[in-house]
């Protein structure tokens, strides 16, 4: 039985020609040299970045730049530590306020309010990220700032005996380290909040069941069964949030005034890292602009620091405690995609 | 005994919940609705402002069709005028389309190397931990970024195209990582069955993984326009300042986040008025962005 | 297993039963609401306390998964609930700790009665409910962000047990659970780095730990390996003598193993009640002897 055979020479059917696979090959290389590009151009980020910054580190010693206590323009000193002192101050109050609110509010959308009422609360709260911070400047500089003044007198006073926040001797004069610092926990609310929902609704019901038929009232179901599972959730979405009020800065701008001392007191002025290069990069020349530029990269290895410990601590527990961590991981960024993070 | 008497002390007796723990109970779970009321009270209060303060200036003769005159009204007494914002607006649009027309091909075609053939090796790990890293960086530091390389770099000056140039490195990771997602969403079973029709890899993805994925690849950008429209600190540095307008990237470009920062500065009733103004408009720009967005996510096939 | 059966207060007492008190298998027909006489309540004593359904129907939304069922589970003993997919067994026994409720849109009507009380009832405490019947489910679901302890401690620490008092009890629960032995050294690792065997059996401590009346396993061994399932079917014939137990399972010879009685439920319907032996040897039902002759299923 003659099995048929191309004529000698001929090439397969199965073969393609190589000009069709041309495309493919294009294609592919293409991409791979698109996505080098982008790792190039990030590296070249980084070294220009820090090759601006080098006189100012050169000249004022690493430690003396970052920790120095002195921030003056004109007399030419440049220390940094007034300025990560307030940005400091600024986040730790956006996060001390803005990630419980983030949390409640995320916990009562998904296990406690009625079915119909949880999608558009959530995008209610979304909202919140659509506002450029352009504008919660300008609303907390006409709004808030005046609304707030009494009240945070009467707290300073109240509290005055615990440093930093009280003193009769105090007088808030608009603008300070608090109102910027309440307002930074507006502008991180959307995301915390939106990476808890993602999270807390991936916990499977076998558990919450778990917990109800033991005879646990609800809140105690959400603490035994929902939190422990969600925690590290919560929290690599909180360090998302810190992230960004980190980085903020034209809030700060409109917010904090322009002291550039150590901060005394909460309700009291201050600055920031990002807020100063906002103000002073317009004028500065060489060694000024040098300490600017080495402010920038300093916020920038805060916010390293910051994420890099998000995912060490998604990490490390996904290793523990088999709690799998891909809802914070998957869940996470998409959820910050939403609010545009 | 036959007696259908309950037995003594009923359910409620014997395993009932404590008033103490049903106390913690009403008590936390009004904790956490006071808690999600807090978080809208902004809301409400900004939008009321916004409104409030906006709408006049918004609806005044002129708005929208004149060009700020860089006079600060009020200082020399009587009706001097300041304009409207038309060249802000119009910077607005055209800087973030010329980021978009540059953020987007981009930021899709390293998603869809990595999904398609970086996949999980070394290297697309290491792409994808910088394309993170780069997530991180804040706004401002891009502006400095784009000076020293394009301005500083090479001796020339401000311009609305560096300003974009700013912009789409603002927007890059969040393209490329929501691409990835929904990239990555598409069914590998989707693929496969086209490729066994003998289709060639590229044809594969151009008409069946791209067009699965286009509409949440639509909801990524359009996240990521509206971002961008509403950042001030990238373009402060690059974009330069102006009053008039133009359509010609080249030149100095007005934008609103830009214009609202300048009003601010300039500290007279009137120029904060047009501020309000002008920050109604951008939000308004930026839901109008953020709702289509959604809508379009609304309507995908994907997860 | 009929020892108690002569001990007239754990006997649902009915015209049915002949005079040595053993029941017989109810009349090849929809079982009736209310038969001749209508049947008094089963009493609880010492011995163990009683459950009765009574027209017991279950809605998802508007769809009835559950058709008005009459059913009672002795004291002391095993209950199975067989029956193919989809038949409405789960549905029903989560009715009767109230589960069903928690999904939404979802409602049960008629009545389940705890030693006469209807905990469908309007004073009824829903968490009392759920703490005096204990569930089990399909996939072992121990805490996993909790060691073993801690698992077996969760519902004691809801009502504030410390201490001593409560190391007692968490043995106490393990070794009702067969678990002790293999645990005792290693309470504090955590629960989900047992067995699968292991995990359900503490999902069992767990339940026990609360001293609960009724005990309701959804297809506990579904997930688990033979020498696992058994294991646990030797622990439900200790476990039914502190608590009634009434078990879904799919598997007929699981329930010909550990079961006293036997209902038989098809597409939200039940068919027929009986003894076990009975059932499945000489079942009054045509639609009974098809199902455990596996003409279906």
């Amino acid at each position: 039985m003659a099995v048929a055979s191309a004529p000698a020479g001929a090439r397969s059917i199965l073969e393609r020609p190589p000009a069709a696979r041309l495309p493919d090959r294009i294609l592919r290389y293409g991409l791979l040299g698109l996505s080098s590009l982008i790792l190039v151009l990030i590296v070249f980020f980084f070294v220009r970045l820090i090759s601006e910054a080098h006189p100012a580190f050169s000249h004022f010693g690493l430690f003396g730049f970052t920790f120095g206590q002195n921030w003056n323009v004109e007399a030419s000193q440049f220390h940094a530590l007034p300025l990560v002192e307030g940005t400091i101050v600024t986040s730790a109050v956006a996060l001390i306020i803005g990630v419980p609110v983030a949390v409640a509010a995320a916990l009562f959308i998904v296990e406690l309010c009625p079915r119909r009422l949880s999608q558009p609360l959530a995008i209610l709260v979304d909202l919140l990220a659509a506002v450029p911070s352009v504008v919660y400047g300008l609303w907390g500089f006409f709004f808030l700032v005046p609304k707030l003044h009494g009240i945070e007198t009467d707290v300073a006073r109240a509290l005055k005996w615990i440093p930093f926040i009280g003193g009769s001797s105090i007088t808030t004069t608009g603008p300070n380290l608090f109102i910027t610092g309440l307002v930074l926990a507006i502008m991180i609310l959307p995301i915390v909040c939106a990476i808890s929902r993602e999270v807390i609704s991936r916990v499977p019901t076998d558990h919450k069941e778990a917990a109800l038929g033991l005879g646990a009232t609800r809140w105690e179901m959400i603490r035994l069964a929902v939190l422990p599972y969600s925690r590290v959730g919560i929290v690599s979405g909180a360090m998302l949030g810190l992230g960004r009020a980190i980085g903020e800065t034209i809030a700060a701008v409109f917010l904090l005034g322009d002291a550039s001392r150590i901060p005394q007191h909460l309700f009291g002025q201050g600055y920031s890292l990002a807020a100063v290069i906002a103000n002073e990069f317009g004028e500065a020349q060489g060694l000024h602009r040098s300490a600017l530029f080495a402010a920038g990269l300093v916020l920038f290895v805060f916010t390293l620091l910051v994420n890099g410990a998000a995912r060490g601590i998604v990490a490390r527990s996904s290793r523990t405690s088999r709690v799998p961590a891909g809802g914070a991981g998957g869940g996470g960024a998409s959820a910050a995609a939403a609010v545009g993070a | 005994m036959s007696a259908a008497a309950p037995a003594a002390g009923g359910i409620n007796a014997r395993y009932g919940v404590s008033a103490r723990r049903r106390r913690t109970d009403v008590a936390m779970r009004g904790v956490l609705l006071a808690g999600t009321a807090i978080a809208l009270v902004p809301l409400l209060l900004i939008i009321y402002y916004l409104l409030h303060k906006g709408l006049s200036s918004m609806t005044s003769g002129g708005f929208f069709t004149s060009d700020p005159t860089g006079a600060s009204a009020g200082f020399f007494g009587g009706a001097q005028k300041i304009g409207g914002i038309k060249s802000a607006l119009l910077g607005t649009v055209e800087i973030v389309l010329i980021a978009s027309a540059i953020a987007v091909p981009i930021g899709i075609g390293v998603a869809l190397w990595l999904v398609e053939y970086g996949r999980n090796s070394v290297y697309a790990n290491i792409i994808r931990f910088f394309v993170d890293v780069l997530t991180g960086v804040p706004s401002i530091v891009f502006g400095l970024f784009i000076y020293i390389v394009l301005i500083v770099g090479t001796g020339s000056t401000y311009a609305g195209w560096k300003g974009s140039v700013t912009l789409s490195l603002l927007m890059l990771p969040i393209v490329i990582r929501s691409a990835e997602v929904v990239l990555s969403l598409v069914p590998g079973a989707l693929r496969e069955s086209a490729l066994a029709l003998g289709a060639p890899r590229w044809r594969v993805i151009f008409k069946v993984v791209l067009p699965t994925a286009a509409s949440g690849m639509v909801t990524g950008v359009l996240l990521a326009v509206a971002r961008a429209a509403g950042e001030t600190a990238p373009l402060l540095f690059t974009a330069g300042v102006t009053n008039v307008t133009t359509l010609n990237p080249t030149h100095y470009q007005n934008s609103l986040p830009l214009q609202i920062y300048n009003d601010f500065i300039a500290g007279t009733t009137q120029n904060f008025n047009r501020a309000w103004g002008a920050a109604l408009t951008l939000v308004l720009l930026i839901l109008i962005v953020n709702l289509s967005a959604r809508f379009i996510s609304s309507r995908s096939r994907l997860g | 297993m009929t020892a108690d059966r002569t001990t007239p207060s754990s006997v649902d007492v009915s015209p049915d039963d002949t005079a040595d008190g053993t029941e017989r298998t109810r009349a090849a027909q929809p079982v009736p609401s209310a038969g001749p006489a209508p049947a008094p309540a089963p009493v609880s004593s010492s011995a163990g306390h009683a459950l009765r359904l009574e027209q017991l129907r279950a809605f998802y939304g508007d769809a009835e998964q559950v058709k008005g069922i009459d059913l009672d589970f002795n004291a002391g003993e095993v209950t199975a609930i067989i029956g193919p997919s989809g038949c409405g067994k789960s549905t029903m026994v989560r009715c009767i700790n109230r589960m069903h409720e928690e999904i939404p849109g979802a409602h049960a009507e008629g009545r389940v009665l705890l030693d006469g009380e209807n905990l469908y009832g309007p004073t009824v405490d829903l968490v009392a409910v759920r703490r005096a019947i204990g569930m089990v489910f399909q996939k072992p679901n121990p805490f996993p962000t909790m060691s073993i302890f801690d698992n077996v401690a969760a519902g004691l620490k809801l009502s504030g047990a410390r201490g001593g008092g409560l190391r007692e009890k968490v043995e106490g629960a393990l070794r009702g659970a067969s678990l002790w032995e293999e645990v005792k050294d290693r309470l504090s690792e955590p629960g989900i780095g047992l067995s699968g065997g292991q995990q359900q059996r503490l999902c069992i401590a767990r339940s026990l730990a609360v001293e609960p009346e009724v005990l309701l396993m959804d297809e506990p061994c579904s997930a688990l390996d033979p020498i696992a399932t058994l294991k646990i079917e030797e622990l439900i014939e200790e476990l039914k003598q502190r608590v009634t137990i009434v078990i879904v399972t799919h598997n007929m010879q699981q329930a010909a193993r550990v079961a006293d009685r036997t209902a038989f439920m098809l597409t939200g319907d039940l068919v027929e009640v009986g003894q076990t032996s009975d059932i499945f040897t000489n079942p009054r039902d045509s639609r009974t002897e098809e199902y455990v002759t596996g003409k279906f299923g």
